[in-house]
């Protein structure tokens, strides 16, 4: 069982894991270092996706890969929308507040696809599913090598829009100090909508990554946002560079501990790891200090 | 002792119901309610006087329901005792939890997050442990005798439950008017004010935890009673958790009768669902969803908060007309 020929492939395998858990963290911790929500409906949009991803492949024949690209614009809007029309109206700015609607709206859309699709698990069959590509004495599936190499795409692109861009300055500002953003003209809802729409899009490509591999149904995304809150925390609530290495760290432990613990309790490593950083040092690996 | 009369007003009304209502499927819809109300109450305590926003209060619900139902099935102990060793077991897991979260500091979204993740650490270890039966869940042997805490007739469960819900009013008002509810609401106010002029927050809150988990225990304990199965999901699962929060917030957090009017609200607008557009899978959750989000936005208060707020200001119009 601690035989190299059993670990590396489990660490290797955990790390392309990681990588996508590490896209769905991105979202979520994009959405926390602006508004200082954490937005339980993050589970739920991921759920939407792969629907989306689902039907965009049954029903217009798309691949995945090139379904993102239609995707996540659209749940760009739809976070947007989502931000500005529900989310923040309804909570006023109370944090307390601001939980329960994320909660809420995260149960109204994940039910209404429960209702309009069942419980269904639903797969796609793709030709290249399967395939592998060798790796040393070890291979990899090509969609999780794929998502992996995707996956620093977008947080490169992301990079981009929050250095390069007038939008993504805007966003830095808001995120460090609210108020003087406000007074320098900055359209405060608006930051926040965008932000929200970023991460929401993030989400959607982790959604169209995951679809090759994955099945949806749903309740799909519900196993994610745990262990997405989980990365994030890990990684220092609202820090990007901790996300991605967060997300990888958990793709590992999930693998490793599902190699010794047996499919089922793998998770539990997850939230083993989760509930004693937060206990421990809940500003994480690379936050600052609160 | 003061505010105690509203409550047995009310729970004397609730208690002559099934002498007018003999309907099996009504009756059985009232014991969910006030399970819902029973388990809601306990998060008030928690939640509402005290602020600290719960999201796993299935840990508590499930606790109880598994202990009472493992006591009878596995080591032949009578349900009696395993009712009062389940409510036991569940306020030691609340106090084990509070222990360790208040200690270390989470609040907020934090303190949100650590719960939701107890929850599901022990629907997953629920999930697998042979103790628990595993994957098929326990199932208590039906014995309808009083000896088994086991009733041929709805309407006595429906009085079983009715006396639990109406302890926890008791319980809530009691927090209401001592010192300790005091301190508590202090802490939901403002935590850093509260500590400065010489409240123990860590003490408060854990006190209030626990009572809180020992309220949704009996809850629990109450369900494995009653449908006589408990699996992980059912016991630990979200919905719970979900259900425990969103009665008192729909019916005012922070009050007595919040919970049950939230619980009264939320599940006859389920049955109002599920009466237009047919039985189907996820439509009493996307009404309750909606609800939750209409009562923040237009209610902060609750409903209870509602029409209190109308009321007063009925009365000042009257005053401000009477002056004039």
């Amino acid at each position: 069982m601690f035989s190299p020929v059993i670990l590396i492939p489990a660490i290797l395998n955990g790390l392309m894991t990681g990588a996508v858990y590490a896209l769905v963290a991105l979202g979520l911790t994009l959405i926390y270092g602006v508004l200082h929500i954490i937005n339980f409906a993050h589970g739920a949009l991921l759920t939407a996706a792969m629907f989306a991803a689902f039907f965009a492949f049954r029903l217009l024949g798309l691949d995945p890969y090139v379904a993102a690209l239609l995707i996540a614009p659209l749940f760009f809007v739809l976070g947007y929308g989502l931000q500005r029309l529900v989310i923040g109206p309804a909570s006023r700015g109370d944090d307390r507040n601001m939980l329960l609607v994320t909660l809420g709206t995260a149960i109204v859309i994940e039910n209404v696809l429960l209702y309009a699709f069942r419980a269904d698990t639903r797969t796609i069959d793709l030709p290249y599913a399967f395939q592998t590509i060798g790796v040393g004495f070890t291979f990899l599936a090509i969609p999780r090598v794929i998502g992996f190499a995707a996956v620093f795409v977008v947080a490169l692109a992301l990079w981009a829009v929050m250095n390069l861009t007038d939008t993504g300055k805007a966003i830095r500002a808001v995120a460090k100090e609210k108020l003087g953003a406000e007074l320098s003209g900055i359209d405060v809802p608006h930051i926040y909508a965008m932000t929200f729409g970023l991460g929401t899009a993030c989400v959607a490509i982790a959604a169209c990554l995951l679809m090759p591999t994955f099945y949806v149904n749903p309740t799909v995304g519900e196993a994610f946002v745990l262990v997405a809150f989980t990365i994030v925390v890990l990684g220092g609530m609202g820090s990007v560079p901790g996300a991605l290495i967060g997300g990888l760290i958990v793709g590992v432990v999930e693998s490793l501990s599902g190699l010794f613990l047996g499919e089922s309790l793998g998770q539990i490593g997850i939230f083993i790891v989760f509930i004693a950083v937060l206990l421990v040092r809940p500003t994480g690996l690379f936050g600052a200090k609160a | 002792m003061k505010g105690i009369a509203p409550i047995l007003l009310v729970v004397a009304v609730l208690a002559a119901v099934p002498l007018v209502v003999h309907s099996n499927t009504a009756l059985n819809f009232l014991v969910i309610t006030l399970l819902t109300a029973l388990a809601g109450q306990g998060w008030n305590i928690l939640g509402g006087y005290g602020g600290q926003y719960s999201f796993g209060h299935a840990a508590f619900f499930g606790t109880g329901a598994y202990v009472t139902a493992i006591l009878q099935v596995r080591y032949g102990v009578n349900a009696w005792p395993g009712f009062a060793i389940g409510i036991a077991a569940g306020a030691l897991v609340g106090a084990i939890i509070g222990a360790l979260t208040f200690r270390a500091g989470l609040r907020g979204s934090y303190f949100a997050l650590v719960t939701l993740a107890f929850a599901e650490v022990l629907r997953i270890l629920a999930s697998v442990a042979p103790v628990t039966g595993a994957g098929v869940g326990t199932l208590i042997k039906l014995d309808l005798h009083a000896s088994a805490l086991q009733f041929e007739s709805r309407a006595v469960f429906y009085w079983v439950i009715l006396v639990l819900l109406a302890v926890s009013l008791v319980i809530a008002r009691t927090i209401e008017n001592t010192r300790f509810g005091a301190w508590l609401i202090a802490v939901r106010e403002n935590e850093d004010a509260a500590r400065a002029l010489g409240v123990d927050a860590f003490k408060v809150k854990l006190g209030a935890m626990t009572i809180s988990a020992a309220i949704t225990a009996a809850a629990g304990c109450f369900y494995a009673q009653y449908f006589l199965f408990v699996d992980s999901g059912i016991a630990y699962g979200t919905r719970m958790s979900i259900e425990a929060l969103l009665t008192p917030i729909i019916g005012g957090a922070g009050t007595v009768f919040g919970p049950l009017v939230g619980a009264l609200v939320v599940k006859a607008l389920g049955e109002v669902a599920t009466y237009v557009a047919g039985d189907a899978p996820g439509l009493n959750l996307i009404v309750y969803g909606c609800v939750l989000v209409l009562v923040i936005a237009f209610a902060p208060r609750g409903l209870i908060g509602l029409v209190t707020g109308a009321g007063r200001r009925l009365a000042r119009g009257k005053r401000e007309v009477a002056h004039g």
